[in-house]
């Protein structure tokens, strides 16, 4: 029952904010016992260590649960800080980067599932918003190689799961990502060169298979 | 080592965050200046300084913006090196990040339901506060602040719930009932306001009653300007 590693992710497949943690581990090279999780079945262990949210991802490090993604990538670069730093160290430059992986986790997601889950002059508005984030975040990436500049780091964690995405967004809301923002399109196939994020996105048309397996489940069509 | 016109603060009298902000600027002893907004008359300096969300507060530092109240307070620590507000401990911030999430995601959406919103729809936001309130008084089990024996990132964090969840409870007539069901958040509260760097630095209850009851009248549509 014990594992022989102190590091457990309890998870889910296609999650981006599962993503986001699994990156930042395979970045500072820890290895980790990978655990998915049933969402519609949670394990004793995830309610266990996460019993005000009861969500995914949950890393556990010797025992003890660290919630929410954003929060689990700053314990991992602090808690392994000795390899590949996610943050600056800069205290303006890491505002900066809270700052826009704040932004990232406001808006995307939120913003992606009206794509999916709204028709109509809704889903026109979604698609409207969603271009508007993808081009301020286009400006914000400039023609830096990674949002962190020379080095991948906190935005580029925050950010890369939902490129996955986008191919979803894309057929879903008719538009094209590649059109209304290319820098973020060449970024993503920068990031994809990396190990941790190549190893870790989801292959695009299977994020889109369960994107259609969720919109049966709620009955949208 | 600091000169005084090198940190200003925008803010809005009334707004929680930036109380936050001036909170942890006291407790770290740094000078600054105050510029009051206009929120229904954003100055261009706020425009320019926070062009994506547009709102207060903005930490401006030797001329960089900083906004975000949660983000400026890591920045005020990590600049100013007195009188820490995060612990050291890896596991420790983490904790501290997230019961200030939670509390401004989580209980501030719920505050708000329960505050512009009427019948079923405020029941339930009631109902979900305490559940909310119960998880924070158990956090406080045995501590005087979420922070141990002194206040810190966290009890800043919360802080807005000490005074403003009462001025809401006041101008929307709803009870969260804290001082009855959840004995030790009762408790800190009293200890958090009592703290003088708080105490000396909290909007006129009475001005912010009325202030927030103009509020509410402007109905659930309004935003609420303030992050």
């Amino acid at each position: 029952m014990a594992s022989e590693k102190s590091v457990m992710l309890l998870d889910f497949w296609v999650s981006p904010f599962g993503q986001r943690a699994r990156i930042a581990l395979a970045e500072k090279g820890v290895e980790y016992e990978y655990k998915e999780e049933n969402l519609r079945d949670k394990s004793e262990l995830l309610l266990k260590s996460n019993p005000i949210h009861k969500k995914i991802p949950v890393l556990i490090h010797d025992g003890k649960p660290v919630c929410e993604s954003l929060i689990i990538v700053q314990y991992i670069d602090e808690a392994w800080s000795d390899k590949a730093p996610l943050l600056p160290s800069d205290p303006y430059q890491r505002a900066q980067a809270r700052f826009w992986a704040d932004f990232v986790d406001k808006k995307v997601f939120e913003c992606g599932g009206k794509l999916w889950k709204l028709k109509g002059e809704e889903q026109e508005a979604a698609k409207k918003e969603m271009i508007e984030i993808l081009q301020i975040l286009e400006a914000q990436l400039g023609d830096k190689k990674y949002f962190g500049g020379d080095i991948f780091g906190f935005v580029d964690v925050a950010f890369v799961p939902f490129t996955s995405w986008f191919y979803s967004y894309e057929k879903c809301a008719n538009f094209s990502v590649e059109e209304v923002a290319p820098k973020i399109v060449q970024w993503a196939k920068r990031c994809m060169e990396r190990e941790s994020v190549e190893k870790t996105l989801s292959d695009p048309k299977k994020v889109y298979e369960f994107v259609c397996y969720l919109k049966k489940r709620f009955g949208i069509e | 080592m600091v000169a005084s016109e090198a940190v200003r603060l925008f803010g809005m009298w009334a707004s929680p965050a930036v109380r936050r902000v001036e909170w942890a600027l006291k407790l770290k002893g740094i000078e600054y200046e105050y510029i009051e907004e206009d929120l229904s008359n954003k100055s261009s300096s706020l425009l320019e300084f926070n062009p994506i969300n547009k709102q207060v507060p903005v930490l401006l530092h030797n001329g960089n913006p900083i906004v975000e109240s949660l983000v400026i307070l890591e920045y005020i620590d990590e600049t100013w090196k007195d009188n820490p507000i995060l612990p050291v401990e890896p596991l420790e911030r983490a904790k501290a990040r997230f019961w200030a999430t939670f509390v401004d995601v989580k209980c501030r959406e719920e505050s708000r339901k329960a505050f512009f919103m009427e019948g079923e729809e405020k029941e339930k936001a009631i109902e979900n506060l305490q559940v909310q309130l119960k998880a924070l008084d158990e956090e406080l089990e045995g501590k005087k602040f979420f922070s141990g024996d002194h206040i810190g990132y966290t009890d800043l964090a919360v802080g807005w719930m000490a005074f403003w969840l009462g001025v809401a409870e006041e101008t929307a007539g709803f009870k969260a009932n804290y001082d009855v069901k959840f004995p030790n958040f009762s408790r800190w509260m009293k200890h958090f306001l009592a703290e003088p760097v708080i105490k000396d630095n909290l909007p006129p209850r009475e001005k912010t009653v009325e202030f927030f009851r103009a509020f509410k009248q402007l109905g659930s549509c309004t935003k609420v300007n303030q992050k």
